[in-house]
């Protein structure tokens, strides 16, 4: 794993899991898997996190509210998509109240595939999150700083 | 009289793992009223009996709530055998008795971390995680799978565990009693943990009765009522008693799971004695022509099933009336007149299930 520039905070939101993938979630902060050995801390808050991890399909219901929360994060972002129902929409993707996976509404980075995804994996597209928040954020910095340099 | 105002409260909130919007209508501090919108969760499962056949739903079913994933398959198995008029083998109803009882156990220990993170004490939120993983090392070990196991099938159990594991699981969990008293300890004795839980959100045993709660929410209010009780897989020959209290608070609620914990790992104790030998399942033929409702006791309460057949290999009909479901409108009323920093707790102590209620 390359250095971090920061310790990214993490937001959880369930959009229609079966509460498998987020059990899981929960599991990783706990003293087994133990996230918080990178820095990450899990947040209520949008306006603090960088990375938003959603488990379960989107329904119109939830279109919504995943939407607001994404659009109050803070630049840079990234999203990842837990569990199979985050993916595609995954056994229930044949429901009529399912729209499909997290990314009919908002471009998501990494996809954790697994029912339920296990802790380890999820750790993974974490840290994977983490990696592509560090070149987002480079970036932006370079773009900003070319656009200095021209003006 | 003070202005009344209306905070929002959900659906995404740091307390819940799950979405549910409450609007809390205040004087003050004082919660007046609570005003539910539910159905953020809702996927439409229930429909999708017309899409898999009444095999194949055994995984649907199961995928109705991760936390007691294997008691959903269970109650859903159980009412299509009862249509088939199946006997499943002595061995299968044991094997189902103690994975329902482990789900049992590890359900109540993850309600009690969330409970204790809801009232701000962190560290014992994550020992009580710390000793729930334990059993789903052990689930992972019998059946594959951490929290989905798909162990379920009509007709018996997909999987078997062997008499050494029984025996080693018996071991461990006689291990884990002492950390569990210790554990628990602190939420029964610790200064902080009483002020928070003693004399909030009161539910008396008419109230309890009139709303219609079930589960620990019922018990704790003084009703002695235990569905497994009426007996399906091998509890009839399991001796227990419900556990009550008479109180009717947060603590009695607190106090009741608590109990129901060690309750749990006596009936895997007598169940691991008496477990015969032989097969774990039964072939199955014909489809299932009938209907039955099935009741159930999951960790959070009563859970009913009522499957309809018609002949073909597709269901007609199969609702799920499920614990939290029943346990709302005893939450509403508890919320009445409370302070506004004793909602979490008290949406917490319902044990609250948001993906079972909405399906």
């Amino acid at each position: 794993m390359p250095k971090m520039a920061k310790s990214p905070w993490l937001l959880h939101y369930d959009g229609s899991s079966c509460n498998g993938c987020d059990i899981e979630v929960l599991a990783c902060l706990t003293p087994v898997y133990d996230i918080e050995r990178f820095g990450i801390i899990n947040t209520g808050n949008p306006k603090h996190a960088d990375i938003l991890l959603i488990t379960g399909g989107i329904n119109e219901q939830n279109k919504p509210v995943v939407e607001q929360i994404y659009s109050q994060m803070p630049k840079p972002k990234v999203v990842v998509a837990v569990g199979i129902c985050a993916c595609n929409g995954g056994i229930f993707k044949e429901c009529y109240n399912i729209l499909g996976g997290v990314d009919k509404v908002l471009p998501v980075d990494i996809y954790v595939p697994g029912c339920a995804a296990r802790p380890e994996a999820i750790m993974d597209g974490v840290l994977k999150a983490v990696e592509l928040l560090d070149k987002k954020q480079n970036e932006a910095m370079a773009k900003e700083r070319r656009e200095n340099h021209a003006g | 009289m003070s202005k009344r105002s209306i905070v929002p409260f959900g659906p995404q909130h740091p307390v819940l793992p799950e979405p549910i919007h409450l609007d809390l209508v205040l004087e003050d501090e004082k919660v007046v009223q609570a005003v539910p919108s539910i159905g953020f969760v809702h996927r439409g499962l229930e429909k999708l009996v017309e899409k898999k056949d009444y095999q194949e739903y055994v995984y649907v079913a199961e995928r109705i709530c991760g936390i007691c994933s294997f008691m959903h398959g269970m109650g859903y198995c159980e009412a299509v055998e009862r249509i088939m008029n199946i006997e499943i083998p002595d061995r299968a109803k044991f094997l189902r008795v103690i994975w329902a009882e482990m789900s049992r156990i590890h359900s109540h220990l993850l309600w009690l971390g969330l409970t204790a993170d809801a009232f701000g004490f962190e560290s014992l939120f994550m020992e009580s995680w710390k000793m729930r993983e334990k059993i789903l090392d052990m689930f992972e070990y019998s059946t594959g799978g951490r929290v989905i196991f798909s162990v379920n099938k009509i007709g018996g159990q997909r999987k078997d565990m062997d008499d050494d594991m029984i025996k080693m699981f018996v071991k461990l969990f006689g291990e884990m009693e002492s950390d569990l008293r210790e554990l628990t300890n602190t939420f029964l004795q610790d200064y902080s943990v009483n002020t928070r839980l003693r004399d909030v959100g009161f539910l008396t045993k008419e109230q309890a009765h009139d709303l219609g709660a079930v589960g620990p929410m019922m018990r704790a209010s003084g009703i002695s009522l235990d569905t497994r009780k009426m007996g399906y897989a091998a509890y009839p020959e399991i001796k227990f008693e419900p556990v009550t209290s008479n109180v009717g608070d947060s603590y009695a609620r607190v106090d009741v799971r608590i109990k129901e914990i060690f309750q749990s790992i006596d009936i895997i104790r007598q169940a691991a004695k008496k477990i015969p030998a032989g097969t774990v399942d039964v072939p199955v033929k014909g489809m299932p022509d009938g209907e039955f409702m099935m009741r159930v006791e999951q960790p959070r309460g009563e859970a009913v099933y009522y499957v309809k057949a018609n002949g073909t290999k597709f269901l007609d009909r199969v609702r799920v009336r499920t614990p939290t479901f029943a346990n709302l409108p005893a939450l509403l009323e508890t919320l009445k007149g409370c302070q506004l920093a004793d909602v979490p707790i008290l949406i917490l102590t319902i044990d609250p299930c948001i993906s079972c209620t909405e399906r």
